[in-house]
């Protein structure tokens, strides 16, 4: 209609070419968005009260007593099993919980604030949003891990002390080779919680509420849970994404019986292919209209 | 990443046949937006016409459901990488991480640009903060912002790097009239710069003195779309005489060649059409009227834009 007496500035004319940086800024961004947001941190410092909670219990009753978890016998001869246990106990709610909390924030936070669409429109590509969302989410799902077992090791370090580790074998094995065994379970927790985040970023791009897809993760997990505990659906036990959880304490046996952590590292890998996929196909061409 | 660089002599935006539907509803019904580089393009429309359904799918946040769109030269959304980090927008009101500071989230979104030189990015932020004022209360959480402050840290947020389009959606939603007019002296310096503006609003006063182009939006349509004047045009201008012989004075307009001559109590008015007003009022003395008044209403884009969207409340669609 009248593009000819627009007035063009010629010094415009030469747009600067648009380069695209390799950069972590936007990942270590989000780190921040993570690790400094208030909650999450009250969020970390309830799962590190567990152990707390549970050394000092043992020591002041003075025996952790044989009805308790497998660890829980143990925590008086050696205190890295204070760590062990306080996994075991966290990895059926509070740690699932911490990570759905940041994982259903992920996008259905930042589309709830409208915040998303202007990382949109800067532009972020959905593709790099999502993977950088998931990249953080998997730093914090070992992060809420190692902020258990650290605490645990530390407390229960500090009540009742060291030395070489007696394992549910019977055999011993010495503190370094003990201790390098709660890392191990500490990063196959840490594996098992950042296939939940998968499912729970999924979830987060189904939804504007990040409350909602919160709950629906804790749902997700606890319902995997009770299913894995009725046995007339042992068929779908292998393809549950808790059913291998508690293999890490396969690493306390002697020799370490790694068929169990090696189906669980399977099954976790599965579902964050299956659920990034699912993400991604969901959020590639969906409507942003938060 | 595409082999061809984007054509930077055509217009800024161009949509063909742009439509978008949801469900059983046309948001935005086959529109050919046209925004020369350079101009001012004032996108009116009342609420609810579907301006802001245009502009998210101009910046490729929601797919169109048919046309085309052409924004700085590539197509949306496939060449999005090539021409967003170009476009600074402001989309349906500010969104912040309200736990953050004014700054640190400036720094988010800056960090999020691949585009952007992060050896440069605090002297960058700073001076976006500086333009729009919010220096004072850069350090303070964005939650406690007002209206206004947040929605100049999202302007600020559109300036973090140079831009060659700005798409600025109701800008002046929540500013006071001061604030409203920093924005469209903003609105006027990035134009200066050689920035494209489009700017889309409810309210015409606030850009009417600012736009070269004006694009009005009525239920999904685009009514009408030129420079302010053609648009302008549109509504017809108006000339009345007042005089004590309204028969004799509607006589003479009619032989003018004026139309929808109409006679009143005190005097004649009628629609100049490409009669110019002065030849009037030397009309009507020389037939021998005494004339007490005459006036010339050429339409204020008000009119013209009341006369293609309709008065009242009601949102369109």
């Amino acid at each position: 209609m009248s593009a000819a007496d627009a007035t063009t500035d010629p010094t415009r004319s030469a747009a600067p070419p648009v380069v695209r940086r390799i950069s972590a800024r936007f990942f270590v961004s989000e780190l921040r968005l993570v690790f400094r947001r208030r909650r999450n941190l009250a969020g970390l410092l309830v799962l590190a009260s567990v152990p707390v909670l549970i050394a000092v219990a043992v020591r002041s009753t003075g025996s952790g007593g044989n009805e308790g978890p497998d660890f829980f016998g143990s925590i008086t001869q050696n205190g890295l099993f204070v760590a062990l246990s306080a996994l075991t106990i966290e990895i059926t709610l509070f740690l699932p919980l911490a990570v759905a909390v940041v994982a259903g924030d992920a996008v259905a936070g930042e589309a709830n604030t409208g915040t998303l669409r202007y990382l949109l429109a800067v532009p972020v590509s959905r593709l790099r949003l999502l993977l950088v969302k998931y990249a953080a989410l998997v730093v914090f799902a070992f992060v809420a891990t190692f902020v258990v077992s650290l605490t645990g090791i530390a407390i229960g370090l500090a009540l009742f002390g060291g030395g070489d580790v007696t394992l549910l074998s019977g055999t011993q094995v010495g503190f370094g080779a003990g201790l390098l065994r709660v890392v191990l379970a500490s990063l196959y927790v840490g594996c098992a919680m950042a296939s939940l985040a998968a499912v729970g970023l999924f979830v987060s791009t189904l939804t504007e509420q990040p409350i909602g897809a919160t709950i629906s993760v804790v749902v997700f997990s606890t319902a995997s849970f009770i299913l894995d505990a009725i046995p007339q659906v042992s068929w779908l036990h292998p393809f549950l994404i808790v059913h291998h959880w508690a293999a890490f304490g396969d690493l306390f046996r002697d020799p370490i019986a790694w068929d169990g952590v090696q189906r669980g590292l399977f099954v976790a890998a599965a579902y964050v292919v299956i659920f990034l996929a699912a993400a991604w196909s969901r959020f590639a061409a969906k409507d942003v209209t938060s | 990443m595409t082999p061809e660089s984007p054509r930077l002599d055509g217009p800024a935006v161009r949509t063909t046949g742009l439509t978008k539907q949801f469900g059983s509803q046309r948001a935005v019904d086959g529109i050919d937006l046209l925004v020369p580089r350079g101009a001012v393009y004032g996108f009116l429309g009342p609420n609810g016409s579907g301006k802001t359904t245009t502009i998210r799918m101009l910046l490729g946040l929601i797919s169109p459901s048919a046309g085309e769109i052409e924004v700085l030269g590539s197509p949306i959304p496939g060449g999005a990488a090539d021409a967003l980090p170009r476009v600074g927008a402001l989309v349906e009101g500010p969104a912040f991480h309200p736990y953050l500071s004014g700054r640190e989230n400036l720094v988010r979104l800056d960090a999020a640009d691949r585009t952007a030189d992060p050896a440069t990015a605090r002297r960058r932020i700073d001076t976006a903060l500086e333009r729009v004022g919010l220096m004072p209360v850069a350090g303070k959480r964005f939650r406690a912002y007002s209206l206004g402050m947040r929605q100049r840290l999202a302007i600020a947020g559109a300036l973090l790097t140079p831009k060659d389009l700005m798409v600025l959606d109701e800008p002046t939603n929540g500013l006071d009239p001061q604030g409203t007019r920093e924005v469209r002296s903003l609105i006027a310096s990035l134009a200066q710069e050689g920035s494209t503006v489009l700017v889309s609003s409810h309210l015409l006063s606030e850009v009417e003195q600012v736009c070269s182009h004006v694009g009005v939006m009525h239920a999904g349509h685009l009514v009408a779309q030129g420079t302010s004047a053609e648009v302008r045009n549109v509504a017809a201008t108006e000339a009345r005489v007042e005089t004590d012989q309204p028969a004799e004075a509607a006589r003479v307009l009619h032989e003018l060649g004026l139309t929808d001559v109409v006679t009143t109590a005190t005097g004649a008015s009628g629609r100049v059409g490409r009669v110019a007003p002065e030849k009037v009022v030397a009309a009507c003395v020389h037939a021998g009227l005494a004339v007490t008044r005459f006036t010339v209403d050429a339409p204020t884009l008000e009119d013209v834009f009341v006369s293609l969207t309709g008065e009242g409340f009601d949102v369109s669609g």
